[in-house]
């Protein structure tokens, strides 16, 4: 028990998110709060309009007792953790095997015709951007894309337009 | 004989509703085994007899996987899910956890029972929203009813049971990048051993079982390991699950039996798109080695008969592709696919999986060398077995069959300077 | 793991060793060599560089040595062509992406991997896709960086977890696009960082103050030992012609295994630095004039001599000079009728001595603190101490020891601990409520201390984990030695350890605090570490009352002493002051008559007696700057030219073998004796000053360090407090605010630290801004500037 100087964990965060992160330390045991780190990460990036910045990580680390290096490593590793400013609706295309040869190429092609951008750029109005994306367990419904928590599948230009017709 | 075990309910309404789970018999067996206090090392015995072997691709029987675990040494033991799916082609779990959640959480229960673990956790992919929601609701009612939570059904036994979501690396389905990644690490694989079963999650004895695996063990407690074994053929028990995709009429995911003949699957899955010729399958998973089409209509779907052709079951995901496909740049892309995810702890991986790619892409895009197709077997045999985890194994072997098989795609491609079908 | 002994082959040779050890150590003992890149001794396993892989007989795979633990009848073959090409890969997979860039590489000569390669490596590279090029980030001014040559070993990210206790390197990203370093732009802080400068097996991680300054095989390699803490850290000092370039560790299980800390690494740069004293001076009319050597000795023999009145030369002697140089000095200062004699210049109360009989010291062995139980540490920040031995503390932490700390500040801390922060005065109470928690009554005044005390939680548990602790101690660290009620915490330490069967352990503060003992360099005791007869005045009482002259050795006024405006006062009011400097500064100058250039570390010969006891010798070996001496050989010279017997030695051995004959039989011993009747001299009332000595700021060497004084710890001269406390002064928007001190005055700037307790404000010592203050603790008033 290290009593510290660091800015009381209390004065980190909204009492939102502070209830979320809680919820995700309650199901580790006490000494291994570390364990909600990428949860609490998904919750931060989330309330900051889809990416993280060193400032949010920092404050993660202080919240979970973890050295700031090792929230910077964990945010670094994982593909769902954006460390630059995303569009409102992220777009990930699968690219992967079972998608290729059910033509995502041709999907990607219409996305960044339509959009203007390519893999890893922003919309100028911020609404979308784009991303290359690994199978993502949905070979099923090839070729097929994500969008914020939402799985689009059986993807053609028509049904891209329409999906995309309906987002803010 | 379809369906009958992880998919038992995907015939009901909204059948990832408790009621629908339970009127087909869901939670009956956990009630059983805690009225009765079967003895964990008959579950165990059962589950050994089932010929269960691990769905999550590498196939090791689960019932001896538990009795690795000394039930009796003091402290906190784990049951870990395995539901990150991240092997391309591989979309089976997504299904149980959206289907039939609660099976896999009584399979949990049970299993938590065997080995004496009072606590698990369910591994899901991050990008699997809709499934994790599914399966955090079925976790509500289940305690709810009783079925997780202390001193489940008044027999003294208590189970917690959680979800930890991923974000985003395949990596992190190897069981002890896993591991770590619960623990708020980074998902490098540890060196093994010690194995999970003495030092796992919170270096304690844990288990680590793909969601196929687990939601099996209900139904092989309750009609028997005997029944299941006899589902399939030797050395392959029960049905399995399928993952089919690609250039076919009707993809999607099929529960039948060990030893089914592939073109019964082919069949059931609505046959060759437009009518085309198939090529190639690649049998179990992207790391699984490619077999040409002809081969694979005459083989079945099981662990030995798949095995025999060079090639492995893996987690069941069969991507068929059809003769418009250039497997240079079906190579490509998963060779990518290899140096994106690897963690890069070990050198092999890390330097080789590129080393791989790039190789792969030169050829692809016209500018190979007479020495590459060498130089490729080359970096992909040392890379195969000197690495942390199969990963590694993993680069390497859709490297070694396609070039066993379709050499002469490649020769074309770095003596014509281009695609011999005609797409690339 | 069991004990049992198994037996292995390897290549041909049969092998015994402990089951389950890993195969690499079976190897090493045994001098057969593999190629290794992530795997070190002192590191946990990573098994992720795969350059150790070697063939076992009935595995297929080949299998890493160094996380394979042996088996009985393991057949291994570490040169089979199946081990062979294993290695080679890797070798080939490490070359694909590394720059190539020896003939400009600060490791080259002496890297692990280009040794290696030179075996192993194709001479073509296959690989001819573009070369992973890494962004540097500036990781502070002691370690350069080159990441575009790093191999991911990860020992330095284990290193910073596992040893230095602070994650700040690591390894982010992922795949080809892992790189090693601290994500953001942010200086590396451990005061143990210099160690990942070793470990780096390539060229990544190097020395800044040594980059691009040498070769390695232009350099020629001696050993050494550092002066600057109590454990004496082993070092090979790298020269090239008579210029040390660069320290580096040198193995020594018992003391400082494989690490050292960035002071003894980095210290060496203080040799040379621009105010080095180079040539005998002389003070003629307030002018300063250089003069031959003869001339200064005979001056100085004259000057000194001239004082005849007892005890009226005053010794004043750097704890970091050679044990020859304080035997010597002492002689030197007794033969001439003074007993003025003390080396411990930051101590705030002498009380004790009178009670102690013997040398005080570490009080267990060094390595011995690895494995307490229990520990209770007064008023010591350990890390900013004493580097090493924190480390070894922390290592008794992480294998459960309970630490506890009684502090007058909060103590960042790199394991779980517990601490009672106290003001200065406050933390005498503190240790008495331990010490009654224990069951200590006491007698007299301590008795009285004893009864006001409050046992609280803390007290309790800290008191039970010393009880129940098989191997226990009470520390006193540097803030107890300086603190002017040390006597009645050396005396309650003393009482609470005898009552929980625990050790007393002084932490001597530097490289020869224990030395100086020993060769009788302090007032209570003669060479040999025998109890004096008459007790001369000690280091403090010299000053409060003024002698005529001095003799002072390897120490600057105003920065290495307990009262630092009151040494600048006092020197300067002494007839004749003589100093044997290896530097000059406008104190000395102020100070001082004459002014003798002595050699310094690296530059003279010397045995260090350390913390518990050992004693190291170490030989000179670069020539001293300009026309600096050994102390030794000044020292014989004043002798001679004050016709002192005993003063005719030729060689610094016989020096140290006259006292090491002296001190047959003496004991270290840090038992006071019973019945000192001591009062608290510290008052409660008003606010009080803390003050502690910065890492880098302990002693004339370091001083000079120019890249140590970089740091963090090279400490600053500000006035820090706690938030509520500035509130409470009025100060919390001052920039600045003026400090009195009995009479003392300085104006200093105002930073905000909640690790300070209230009603305290904390001033460092040994740092020129601050010099015009008086001692570290003791009641001050402040106001805004
Ligand atoms: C690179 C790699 C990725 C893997 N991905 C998965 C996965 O997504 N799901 C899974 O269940 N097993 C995966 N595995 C296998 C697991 O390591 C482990 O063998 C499995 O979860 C054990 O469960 P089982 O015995 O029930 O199959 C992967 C293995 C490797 C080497
Ligand atoms: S094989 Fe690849 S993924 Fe596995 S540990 Fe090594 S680098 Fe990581
Ligand atoms: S910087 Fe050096 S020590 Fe650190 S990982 Fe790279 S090669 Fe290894
Ligand atoms: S290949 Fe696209 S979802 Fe699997
Ligand atoms: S030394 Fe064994 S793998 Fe690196």
């Amino acid at each position: 028990m290290t009593t510290t100087t660091a800015k009381e964990t209390s004065e980190l965060f909204t009492p939102e998110i502070r209830a979320e992160i809680d919820r995700w330390i309650a199901k580790y045991p006490a000494e291994w709060k570390q364990s909600a780190v990428m949860g609490a990460l998904m919750i931060v990036q989330e309330s900051n309009g889809g990416w993280l910045t060193t400032e949010l990580m920092d404050q993660v680390a202080a919240y979970l007792d973890m050295p700031p290096i090792a929230v910077y490593e964990v945010a670094t590793f994982y593909s769902m953790f954006e460390l630059k400013p995303v569009g409102r609706n992220k777009i990930c295309v699968c690219t992967n095997v079972s998608c290729m040869t059910n033509k995502s190429d041709l999907i990607v092609e219409h996305l960044e015709k339509k959009l203007g951008i390519g893999f890893g750029e922003v919309t100028e109005d911020g609404r979308f951007s784009l991303k290359e994306v690994e199978c993502l367990g949905a070979c099923g419904g090839a070729p097929m894309m994500q969008i914020g928590k939402q799985y689009y599948e059986n993807l053609t230009p028509e049904i891209v337009d329409a999906i995309l017709e309906g987002l803010e | 004989m379809a369906n009958e075990v992880c998919l038992r309910t995907l015939d009901l309404e909204r059948p990832w509703l408790i009621e629908q789970y339970q009127s087909r018999g869901g939670y009956e067996v956990l009630k059983k085994i805690l009225s009765e206090k079967t003895a964990p090392e008959a579950i165990i015995e059962e589950v050994k007899k089932s010929g269960l072997r691990g769905r999550g691709g590498a196939g090791f029987p689960t019932g001896l996987k538990w009795s690795f675990i000394s039930r009796n040494a003091p402290g906190q033991k784990y049951v870990v899910c395995n539901s990150d799916e991240g092997e391309p082609g591989t979309f089976k779990d997504r299904d149980i956890l959206r289907y039939n959640p609660h099976q896999l959480i009584e399979g949990m229960v049970i299993a938590g029972y065997a080995i004496g673990a009072t606590c698990g956790y369910n591994y899901i992919r991050g990008e699997f929203w809709e499934p994790y929601e599914r399966f955090e609701q079925a976790l509500e009612e289940a305690r709810e009813a009783g079925f997780l939570g202390e001193d489940i059904l008044g027999s003294g036994f208590d189970f917690q049971l959680h979800t930890h979501l991923g974000a985003g690396a395949y990596i992190c389905g190897e069981e002890t990048a896993l591991l770590e990644s619960i623990e708020g690490k980074k998902g490098q694989p540890r060196y093994k051993p010690p194995f999970p079963a003495h030092f796992g999650l919170y270096g304690c004895p844990t288990i680590i079982n793909n969601t196929e695996s687990l939601a099996s063990i209900p139904m092989i407690m309750e009609q028997g390991g005997e029944w299941f074994a006899d589902i399939g053929v030797k050395n392959s028990g029960g049905p399995k699950l399928f993952s089919i995709s690609g250039n076919i009429n009707n993809p999607g995911v099929f529960e039948i039996p060990m030893g089914t003949p592939f073109s019964e699957l082919l069949a059931m899955a609505g046959g060759m798109k437009d009518g085309r010729k198939i090529k190639a399958v690649i049998p179990g998973g992207s790391s699984a080695p490619v077999i040409p089409g002809e081969q694979m209509m005459e083989l079945n779907m099981d662990y030995d008969s798949i095995a025999g052709a060079g090639s492995m079951l893996g987690s069941g995901a069969v991507i068929v592709l059809d003769d418009t496909n250039c497997m240079v740049k079906i190579l490509e892309r998963m060779s990518y696919f290899y140096h994106e995810e690897s963690c890069g702890q070990c050198t092999p991986c890390r330097e080789g999986t590129g080393w791989l790619y790039r190789i792969v892409h030169r050829i692809e895009t016209g500018q190979g060398r007479q020495e590459d197709l060498d130089l490729l077997d080359d970096v992909a045999d040392k890379i195969a077995g000197k690495t942390i985890c199969a990963l590694g194994d993993a680069a390497a072997m859709p490297v070694q069959g396609m070039l066993r098989h379709f050499r002469h795609e490649f020769q074309y491609h770095i003596d014509h300077k281009r695609c011999m079908v005609g797409v690339g | 793991m069991t004990d049992s002994t198994v037996t292995i082959e390897v290549d041909g040779r049969t092998l015994e060793a402990k089951a389950g050890t890993m195969l690499i150590d079976v190897t090493d003992a045994a001098g057969i060599t593999i190629p290794r890149f992530c795997y070190h001794k002192k590191l946990s396993v990573a098994a992720n560089c795969r350059m150790c892989l070697v063939e076992v007989e009935k595995v297929p795979k080949p299998l890493p040595a160094c996380a394979t633990p042996v088996t009985d009848g393991m057949k291994v073959y570490t040169r089979s062509p199946k081990a062979l090409a294993a290695q080679k890969g890797t070798m080939e997979f490490l070359l694909i992406n590394h720059p190539l860039d020896c003939p400009i590489c600060d490791q080259g000569g002496e890297c692990e991997l280009q040794d290696v390669a030179i075996g192993y490596g194709r001479d073509v590279s296959r690989y001819s896709e573009g070369k992973r090029v890494v962004a540097d980030k500036n990781i502070g001014p002691l370690i350069a960086t080159d990441m575009t040559r790093c191999i991911h070993c990860t020992r330095c990210v284990r290193f910073g977890e596992e040893i230095a206790g602070i994650r700040e390197m690591g390894a982010t990203g992922r795949g080809e696009h892992m790189v090693i370093g601290t994500y953001i732009e942010k200086s590396v802080d451990s005061e143990l960082s210099g160690n990942v400068i070793d470990l780096c097996p390539v060229g990544a991680l190097t020395s800044k103050p040594f980059r691009f300054n040498a070769r390695a095989w232009e350099l020629t390699q001696v050993e050494g030992v550092a002066p600057h803490d109590s454990i004496g850290s082993n070092l090979n000092l790298h020269l090239r012609g008579n210029q040390v370039m660069r320290v580096h560790p040198r193995d020594n299980e018992s003391i400082n295994e494989s690490w050292i800390s960035d002071r003894d690494r980095f210290s060496y740069e203080g040799l040379y630095s621009s105010d080095r004293l180079t040539s005998p001076m002389i003070k003629k009319s307030g002018e300063w004039m250089e003069v031959n050597w003869e001339m200064a000795l005979e001056m100085a023999a004259a000057g000194l001599g001239e004082i005849k009145e007892q005890d009226q030369v005053g010794a004043l002697l750097s704890p970091t000079a050679t044990l020859e140089e304080l035997y010597l000095a002492q002689k030197l200062i007794r033969g001439l009728g003074s007993n003025s004699i003390d080396s411990r210049l930051r101590q705030g109360d002498f009380r004790l001595d009178a009670g102690l009989k013997q040398a005080s010291w570490l009080g267990l062995k060094i390595s011995d603190i690895d494995s307490l139980d229990a520990a209770l540490v007064v008023g010591g920040n350990l890390r900013k101490e004493q580097p090493i031995l924190a480390h070894r503390l922390r290592k008794a932490a992480l294998a459960g020891a309970a630490v506890h700390f009684i502090t007058p500040l909060q103590l960042e801390l790199n394991y779980e601990s517990r601490q009672s922060i106290a003001t200065p005065a406050e933390m005498v109470k503190r240790l008495a409520a331990v010490a009654k928690a224990a069951g200590v009554k006491g007698s007299g005044s301590l008795a009285a201390l004893l009864n006001a005390a409050e046992a609280d939680e803390f007290a309790e548990t800290a008191a039970a984990s010393l009880k129940q602790g098989d191997a226990s101690a009470v520390v006193l660290g540097a803030m107890a030695q300086s603190h002017p009620d040390y006597s009645l915490l050396y005396a309650l330490a003393a009482g609470l350890a005898g009552a929980c069967g625990a050790k007393v352990s002084v932490l001597p503060e530097a490289g020869n605090s224990v030395g100086a003992q020993l060769a009788g360099a302090v007032p209570h005791l003669l060479p040999g570490g025998k109890s004096a007869q008459s007790a001369g005045p000690d280091a403090l009482s010299m000053l409060k009352l003024p002698r005529k002259g001095y003799l002072l050795l390897g120490v600057e006024p105003g920065v290495d002493f307990h009262n630092p405006a009151l040494s600048q006062s006092a020197l300067q009011s002494a007839d004749m002051v003589v100093a044997l400097s290896a530097y000059r500064t406008p104190e000395l100058e102020a100070c001082c008559d004459i002014l003798l250039p002595m050699a310094i570390f690296s530059e003279t010969s010397g045995t260090y007696v350390n913390a518990e006891g050992v004693w190291q010798r170490t030989r000179g070996a670069v020539k001293p700057q300009g026309e600096a001496r050994p102390g030794w050989k000044i020292l014989r010279v004043l002798g001679n030219l004050l016709n002192q017997q005993g003063f005719d030695y030729t060689d610094p051995d016989e020096i140290g073998e006259e006292l090491h004959a002296l001190c047959n039989g003496a004991s270290l011993d840090n038992r006071p004796v019973e019945g000192l009747d001591l009062e608290p001299k510290l008052g409660r009332d008003g606010l009080q000053r803390g003050g502690d000595t910065p890492l880098y700021a302990s002693d004339p060497l370091v001083r000079r360090a120019a890249a140590l004084q970089q740091t963090k710890d090279a400490g600053q001269g500000v006035m820090r407090l706690h938030p509520k406390e500035a509130e409470r002064q009025g100060l919390n928007s001052a920039e600045n605010a003026v400090i009195r001190q009995n009479g003392y005055q300085a104006t200093l700037p105002v930073t905000l630290d909640e690790a300070i307790p209230e009603g305290c404000v904390w001033i460092s010592t040994g740092l020129r801004s601050t010099s015009m203050l008086g001692q570290p603790f003791g009641e001050v008033t402040v106001e805004k500037a």
